[in-house]
Formats: structure tokens, C-alpha cells, sequence
């Protein structure tokens, strides 16, 4: 048999949180992003580990989807990143309050 | 027999135990790092531990695009952004431009993460109808239920995600599309004297008094 599947949980709720307080603390944009894959990840292992658990492919499944997401999710994150970068030298979230252009 | 599942448990609490060190030390390492190439690496690791938990749990289709998609691509990607902007030199991660954002910072993450275990543990960790969707166990290859499942019950989803990732690809095109009225390295029309090379030391790090 494996590992009990809430040791899994438990370790998925660690890695979410170490990533929403990077997201937090660190002022470069291309860390947050990074920050945000770690999210993601957990919140996968969750979702396969549940799968695991209730012994549904669903679970899988929406992993999946969630692959999907976070790929394009990053293309156009990092599109914008670059169209920022084109205007401004500096990659720091606190310089980006302007709303324009 | 039960000498050969008691050497079962123990082989995989021990690649679950290595894994979790692995991701955990990655997760600490992306966040803490002043490097941004160092971030990414570290990111490959951590992803790279997810995929061994993937494999642990026979969820083998998943862990290979984790694989393959995740540190294949994604983290190239930020490696290609990173190294095109040249913005691979050292933070300064002390700096904090809003006082008490950092013990803000740890002590919402702490309660989050206090309130995710207690929910989960009042709830059993897992709860509802089980084999909803399907059964994951049981015979067959785990490729073969997920690409039935995917091609049957999830079929509009599937299709979706085609246009999604359609509308991604034309939307980084038209994003990073220089405009005509833009000549290469013109400066921004706001503030910011000497924006036009990016790979320029900063020295704008305000401390605040």
C-alpha cells in the first residue's frame, strides 16, 4: 500500500502556503510568477491525491485542465511581463502602479 | 505476505519522505532566492518532486507532462524571459518598501495554512462519492482511463482548452508585438530618465528610513 493520502494533503497545504507567502514578500515580478506555479502544483497534488483516495479519474482529469491553464496561463503572463519590461527597466511590483501604458 | 507489504510501506514512506524534502527544500529555494535563475532551478526541482509523488500515487500519464510541459517548457520559458531581459542579477530581498509587509506576510500564511489542516482534518481529508467519475484503480493502464475519461465525459472541456490555448498563443503574438509608432530602446514617455536598457544595475533601492 502507499503513504496515507492526508500525509500527501498535508504536504500540499505546506508547498500552497510557502508559495502565497512568497507571492507575498517577494517584489520581483518574475519570482511571484514562479510563486504562483508552486501554487498550482499543490493545489495538482491535491487533486491527484484525492483521485487516489476516492478512487475517481476525475481527479486526474481535472489536472489535466489544469496543465492546460497554467501553460497558457504563463505564455501570456510572461507576454505582458515583456511588454512591461519594454517601457520600464525595472521588474519590482511596487514600480508598476501607474495604469497606464 | 505480510513481511512483503511491510517492505512495500517502508520503500514508499521513503520515496515519500525523499520527495517532500525535495519539493519543500525547492519551494524555500524559489522563494528565498535573490537570483532568479536560481529561483527557476530550484522550481525544477521542486517540480520535479511533485512528478515522483505523481508516479507514487499511479497517476503515471500526469507525471510525465509534468515533466515534459512543466520543466520542459514553462520553466525554459521563464529561463528565455529571464536571460532576454537580463535581469539575472542579485535582489536585494531585505529591502521592504511597506513597512511590516514581511511579518504580514508570515503571519497570514501561517493562519492560511492553519486553517487549510483543520478544515481538512474536521472534514476526514477526503470526503464524498468515490469512483464518481470513473474508476482510477483497477485493471487497465492508467493512460487508457484518462484519455477514455477525457474523450468521453470531458469531451466539450477538451475542446475548449484547444481554443484556450489558441487564444493564448494569438494573445502573446499581438502582447509582445512591437508597435510600429516604438522604435527599439525608445524610453517610456513617463517617468524614469534612463529606461532604455534593461540590463542597467539598479541602484534605486530605497530603504526606508
Amino acid at each position: 500500500m502507499t503513504v496515507d493520502g492526508s500525509w500527501y494533503l498535508i504536504l500540499a497545504a505546506l508547498l500552497f502556503t510557502i508559495g502565497a507567502v512568497g507571492l507575498l514578500i517577494r517584489r520581483n515580478v518574475l519570482v511571484m510568477f514562479m510563486c504562483v506555479e508552486l501554487m498550482l502544483n499543490a493545489v495538482n497534488l491535491t487533486l491527484v491525491t484525492f483521485a487516489r483516495m476516492l478512487d475517481d479519474i476525475g481527479g486526474q482529469v481535472a489536472v489535466f485542465f489544469v496543465l492546460v491553464v497554467a501553460a497558457a496561463e504563463v505564455v501570456v503572463g510572461l507576454g505582458i511581463i515583456i511588454a512591461i519590461f519594454r517601457r520600464r527597466a525595472d521588474a519590482t511590483a511596487d514600480d508598476l502602479h501607474i495604469l497606464r501604458g | 505476505m505480510t513481511a512483503v507489504l511491510a517492505a512495500a510501506t517502508s520503500v514508499d514512506l521513503a520515496v515519500f519522505a525523499v520527495s517532500a524534502v525535495i519539493v519543500l527544500v525547492g519551494a524555500f529555494g524559489v522563494v528565498f532566492s535573490r537570483n532568479p535563475v536560481h529561483s527557476a532551478l530550484m522550481l525544477v526541482m521542486t517540480l520535479f518532486g511533485v512528478a515522483v509523488l505523481f508516479v507514487a500515487q499511479e497517476a503515471h500519464f500526469l507525471a510525465v507532462v509534468q515533466v515534459i510541459v512543466y520543466a520542459g517548457a514553462i520553466v525554459v520559458l521563464f529561463l528565455f524571459v529571464i536571460m532576454l531581459l537580463g535581469v539575472d542579477r542579485e535582489e536585494n530581498v531585505a529591502a521592504e518598501p511597506l513597512r511590516g509587509q514581511r511579518p504580514a506576510a508570515f503571519a497570514l500564511g501561517g493562519l492560511m495554512l492553519l486553517l487549510v489542516l483543520l478544515l481538512a482534518r474536521a472534514d476526514n481529508w477526503a470526503t464524498g462519492a468515490p469512483s464518481a467519475r470513473g474508476v482510477a484503480s483497477g485493471p487497465g493502464e492508467n493512460v487508457e482511463k484518462l484519455g477514455r475519461s477525457i474523450y468521453t465525459t470531458f469531451l466539450l472541456p477538451f475542446e475548449v482548452t484547444a481554443v484556450l490555448l489558441v487564444i493564448a498563443v494569438v494573445g502573446a503574438v499581438v502582447l509582445v508585438r512591437r508597435p510600429a509608432s516604438l522604435p527599439e530602446n525608445t524610453p517610456g514617455d513617463e517617468d524614469g530618465p534612463d529606461s532604455s536598457r534593461p540590463d542597467q544595475s539598479r541602484q534605486d533601492q530605497e530603504v526606508p528610513a
